[in-house]
């Protein structure tokens, strides 16, 4: 899992832009996330924020940003176009979602499909907390029973030859 | 008593745990649903395969219940589906069968066409996926069932087989009024 | 040849395992001492059936003999020795014959070191053992035989994938399976002591010391996998909630609860049901692990060729083990009796608390891990559940935990006061608040501005807790010399916690910093270019092409600058292997104890220009250390002579023991 800190990185995206000339001409699989060059720098730290956020289709479990398939590289252009073309964020999620469904966002957005994954941490944390009171409060109800008079005697006869013996704790 | 029914829920749970994951083995996880099945086809222009200086577009679906096949020369699995997928066009009347070549060159595709057999009543050529994207495609072969109206009733995800028609296909739609059946089939 | 007799060798494995299944159980009922003492030269049979056949395919490796398919389809000629060795468990097949040799060794080891104990709980101990052995025997020799040839017999073999050409990858597998099947131990003493319907503290302190070795292990293989994710996968991520990465996490928490509860079981005899349902979950989850990651259910990187046929397999094998023991539980688990009264401030209680976040932490991770399964089987769609949810999730958890690990070894066992932990602890948690205000005042904080004052105040008051802790024990004891007395003698366990809790405190301070301000660029360089991360330069001199044993390398060469002083140098490579063609990227780390220099080769983009990452990665090493702590805790622990000796006394005053161990 990797934040980042955002200001920190703005004169190294804007070298990185500045580096960049045209785009490259994408060798097979050559990859590389500068490729995709923006002029205004918050439109590049958008484009690396949602394509970390995006899940690439094809692959087992990677995103955007790290797939190497095809079809992630497509992804991507398709993203940059329209980031370039000045949509906003919500509108590229809207775009990819309309076209292959909530799957394609790493974290699920909060609709009430997705409440289940959303609130049921919170179903199981409120049950292991009322567990735990449960238990606490038995336990300190736990009275010890009551002893019958034939019970009282051998206790009395264990505790006299307990004390003879001068048994040490375990 | 009551405290004795506790200790069932352990097993209770584990038992609901495995019938979750006796279903998951017979499912795909690396299947994605469609989320356009119940909506109109997305609008697109394209070139003809082996004629560009004509074009296919989504007009073309109008009318007519239509196959859209996503192929590609290179994909293993379509040329598997192609003998299914000529026998479809010969048998189904009322069917017309739109290829969709994604990411392909032309060569490879023409080629294929050639030794293989062309079930297509025409083809769509989208080498840079411009289009599949907005029929969220993510792999070939997908084929799409698109009623009269042009809206899509079923998206086959994987080769067309011996029985996918009968089995998949054609029951979400409704041959008569060559319209797809409303949901909760 | 030798493949036929490995097959063999399996075959009289599995026999000798059924056998070590029902005699001795059988014997533990009637009182036929000789069935029941039949159960250790089994156990040490079914070991070395299993470990010839184990050495078997190790042979066919080192021989190249490619007319066995599986090392046809792992191995090649020009393999350096060591991935030979480490192509045995490499894939699904080989990895199962390394589970059942491991079983069936613990299972020996059991054999070997348990004469302290009853004969017919070694009977049934070994018994439950041997079924989960012939679990795995029967699994193999039906549906994934290791040994099944191929005629003719390729010249050549297909490669192990190049990912797992690796020293750290080569003993990540055996360090994990190691773990796994230790808590086997615990579980099948479990059992045992439910078959036998006597839960006492002398079960609970049989248990401990097997429970915990594996509890290590676990943890080392755990941390291996992500420290091998860091470097090698090139993108320097240590953590991604994947579901194979899950699927080890699990048990991992489990097995913690698990160590935790049974210290509760051994001295105030409580939390006795909690306790078997736990040694039942922790191995349930190991086994419902290697489901997961060979059944094709879920998608992972990490995921073994995938065949539902084996999926289906492994589900009724977890049907009858977890089901059968879960129904065993149901059925015994009343009539033990839950002892022992504690108060609502007390370290049982605070242990019970601990128990139940860790279970807390076990199921969101089992859900979120099942949840895309979920909603398909509803009919709900297709939703993907990745880090963002698991993360949240984690971080909303472990504050809680970090928290209590500070309170409750100190509390005192089943009453203390209010006071006097706050007199003991207001230190700590002073420390603690003004490391979190100093961080916030002097620390560049964006996203992180809640998240890092936490994770660090966290640490702080672990640290200091623990410190105190250890004051509080010495209180009335002298000097250095003390100290040093207490280790030899009965203090083991106890600084083995105090440095588990430090590791877990180590280990928050990595993962906190290097989420929060790590910096990465993603760039084009010529040769003499220079770039900036982090207040370093990193300057790049060129790629040139260098060959390996089995693959050829374009190796890029780095210089990095502190200022004008160079400090290191870094030759990151992109690899080709030879036989699978596969690209390899090799990044080069400049590691430190307070940062990770990174460096990872992209693409070339013509003209000697290449596209490549620059990471730097502050304090990322505390987290693999941390964790390293945490397993020389655990082993620190298990050498307590507490464990030795008392078995020998419970053994001569049987009903002392466990009239002066429970309540």
């Amino acid at each position: 899992m990797t934040k980042r800190g955002f200001p920190a990185r703005l004169p190294g995206l804007l070298l990185a832009g500045l580096l960049t000339g045209p785009l490259a001409t994408p060798l097979g699989n050559a990859y590389t996330l500068e490729e995709f060059h923006f002029d205004d720098p918050a439109k590049a730290a958008e484009f690396r924020r949602l394509t970390e956020e995006l899940r690439c289709l094809v692959c087992q479990n990677e995103s955007l940003a790290g797939s190497q398939a095809d079809l992630a590289q497509d992804l991507r252009e398709e993203v940059y176009r329209l980031l370039q073309s000045g949509k906003s964020r919500e509108e590229v999620v809207e775009f990819l979602v309309e076209r292959y469904g909530d799957f394609v966002l790493y974290d699920p957005p909060l609709k009430p499909s997705t409440y289940p994954l959303w609130f049921g941490p919170l179903l199981l944390a409120g049950i292991g907390g009322l567990f735990l009171l449960h238990a606490l409060r038995n336990k300190r109800r736990a009275q010890d029973q009551e002893l019958s008079l034939e019970e009282r005697q051998r206790l009395h006869a264990l505790l006299k030859d307990g004390a003879s013996q001068g048994k040490e704790k375990a | 008593m009551g405290k004795s029914l506790k200790f069932l829920v352990p097993l209770v749970l584990f038992a609901l745990l495995v019938a979750l994951l006796f279903f998951g083995l017979g499912t795909d996880p690396r299947k994605v649903p469609s989320p356009l099945v119940g909506k109109p086809a997305p609008e697109f222009t394209l070139p003809v395969l082996n004629d560009p200086s004509r074009t296919v577009s989504n007009t073309d679906l109008l009318g007519q219940i239509s196959l859209v096949n996503v192929w590609a020369s290179w994909c293993v699995s379509c040329r598997a589906e192609h003998a299914e997928l000529m026998r479809l066009s010969r048998e189904l009347k009322d069917v017309q069968i739109l290829g969709l070549n994604w990411k392909d060159t032309k060569e490879d595709a023409l080629r294929m066409l050639k030794v293989s057999g062309d079930p297509y009543r025409v083809n769509a050529f989208d080498p840079d996926n411009r289009v599949g994207i907005h029929w969220g495609v993510y792999g070939a072969p997908e084929t799409f069932l698109v009623d009269a109206e042009g809206r899509i009733c079923y998206k086959k995800i994987g080769p067309v087989e011996r029985g996918t028609w009968d089995t998949e296909l054609a029951p979400t739609l409704d041959l008569a009024t060559k319209k797809c059946k409303e949901p909760g089939r | 040849m030798t493949p036929e007799l490995g097959h063999f060798a399996l075959i009289l494995s599995l026999g000798l395992a059924l056998i070590q299944a029902t005699v001795p159980l059988a014997g533990s009922y009637t009182g036929n001492r000789a069935w029941m003492h039949s159960a250790r030269p089994l156990a040490w049979g079914q070991f070395t059936f299993a470990a010839i056949a184990l050495a078997l395919l190790l042979l066919a490796f080192l021989m190249d003999d490619f007319s066995v398919i599986y090392v046809a389809s792992n191995s090649n000629t020009l393999m350096p020795t060591l991935y030979k060795v480490s192509a045995v468990w490499g894939a699904h097949e080989g990895s199962l014959l390394l589970w059942a040799a491991f079983l069936a060794a613990w299972g020996a080891a059991v054999a070997a070191l348990s004469r302290s104990l009853p004969l017919q709980v070694v009977a049934r101990v070994l018994a439950v053992m041997g079924m989960i052995g012939i679990g795995f025997l029967l699994f193999m020799l039906l549906t994934s035989n290791p040994f099944d040839r191929i005629f003719p017999p390729p010249l050549e073999g297909r490669d192990l994938n190049p990912l797992l050409q690796d020293p750290g990858l080569a003993i990540h597998p055996p360090l994990l399976y190691m773990g796994y099947v230790g808590l086997s131990v615990a579980f099948a003493f479990a059992i045992a002591a439910l078959l036998g319907g006597k839960l006492d503290a002398a079960w609970a302190r049989w248990s401990r010391p097997w429970t915990t070795m594996a509890w290590v292990f676990l943890t080392l293989g755990i941390a291996l996998g992500s420290w091998w994710a860091y470097y090698e996968l090139g993108w320097g991520g240590w953590w991604f909630w994947d579901p194979v990465e899950n699927a080890s996490l699990m048990p991992w928490l489990a097995a913690t609860a698990l160590m935790h509860s049974l210290a509760v079981t051994e001295k105030r005899g409580a939390f006795k049901s909690w306790t078997v349902l736990l040694a039942i979950t922790a191995f349930s989850l190991s086994l419902l692990g290697t489901f997961l990651v060979r059944s094709g259910v879920l998608t992972s990187v990490h995921a073994f060729a995938t065949d539902p046929a084996r999926g289906t397999f492994i589900l009724i094998f977890l049907c009858l083990v977890v089901g059968g023991s879960l129904a065993l539980y149901a059925w015994r688990a009343p009539e033990v009796s839950d002892g022992g009264r504690f108060e609502l401030l007390s370290r049982e209680s605070l242990l019970l608390t601990n128990n139940l976040l860790l279970t807390l932490l076990t199921a969101l991770i089992l859900f979120g891990t099942l949840a895309p399964l979920i909603y398909e089987a509803m009919g709900w769609g297709k939703i993907s559940v990745g880090f963002p949810w698991f993360n949240t999730m984690f971080v909303a958890v472990t504050p809680f935990l970090a928290f209590a690990m500070g309170v409750g070894p100190l509390t005192r066992w089943k009453q203390d006061e209010g006071e006097r932990l706050v007199a003991e602890l207001w230190v700590p948690f002073a420390l603690a608040a003004a490391t979190a205000i100093l961080a916030v005042v002097f620390m560049p904080l964006t996203s992180g501005w809640f998240l890092v004052p936490l994770g660090l105040g966290l640490a702080v008051w672990l640290l200091a807790a623990q410190i105190q802790t250890v004051r509080e024990r010495l209180r009335h004891k002298r000097g250095i010399g003390a100290l040093l007395r207490d280790l030899a003698g009965n203090g083991r366990s106890f600084y083995g916690m105090i440095l588990a809790h430090l590791g877990v405190a180590m280990f928050i301070v990595g993962a906190t910093m290097v989420s929060n301000f790590d910096m990465e660029k993603d760039v084009r360089m010529s040769p003499g270019d220079s770039q900036e991360v982090a207040g370093y330069q990193f300057k790049f001199l060129g790629v040139q092409n260098q060959p390996g044993p089995n693959f050829m390398a374009a190796r890029g060469h780095f210089q990095v600058f502190d200022g004008d002083r160079q400090i290191a140098e870094l030759w990151p490579e992109k690899r080709t292997y030879f036989a699978s063609q596969k690209p390899m990227t090799e990044a080069s780390i400049d590691w430190g104890l307070t940062r990770d220099l990174y460096v990872s080769l992209g693409e070339p983009l013509g003209n000697g220009d290449w596209a490549m990452r620059l990471y730097y990665k502050p304090f990322v090493r505390w987290i693999w250390l941390g964790a390293v702590l945490m397993a020389l805790g655990g082993l620190l622990a298990t050498t307590d002579r507490r464990y030795r000796r008392a078995v020998r006394k419970s053994l001569k005053a049987p009903a002392g023991a466990t009239a002066s161990a429970g309540s």
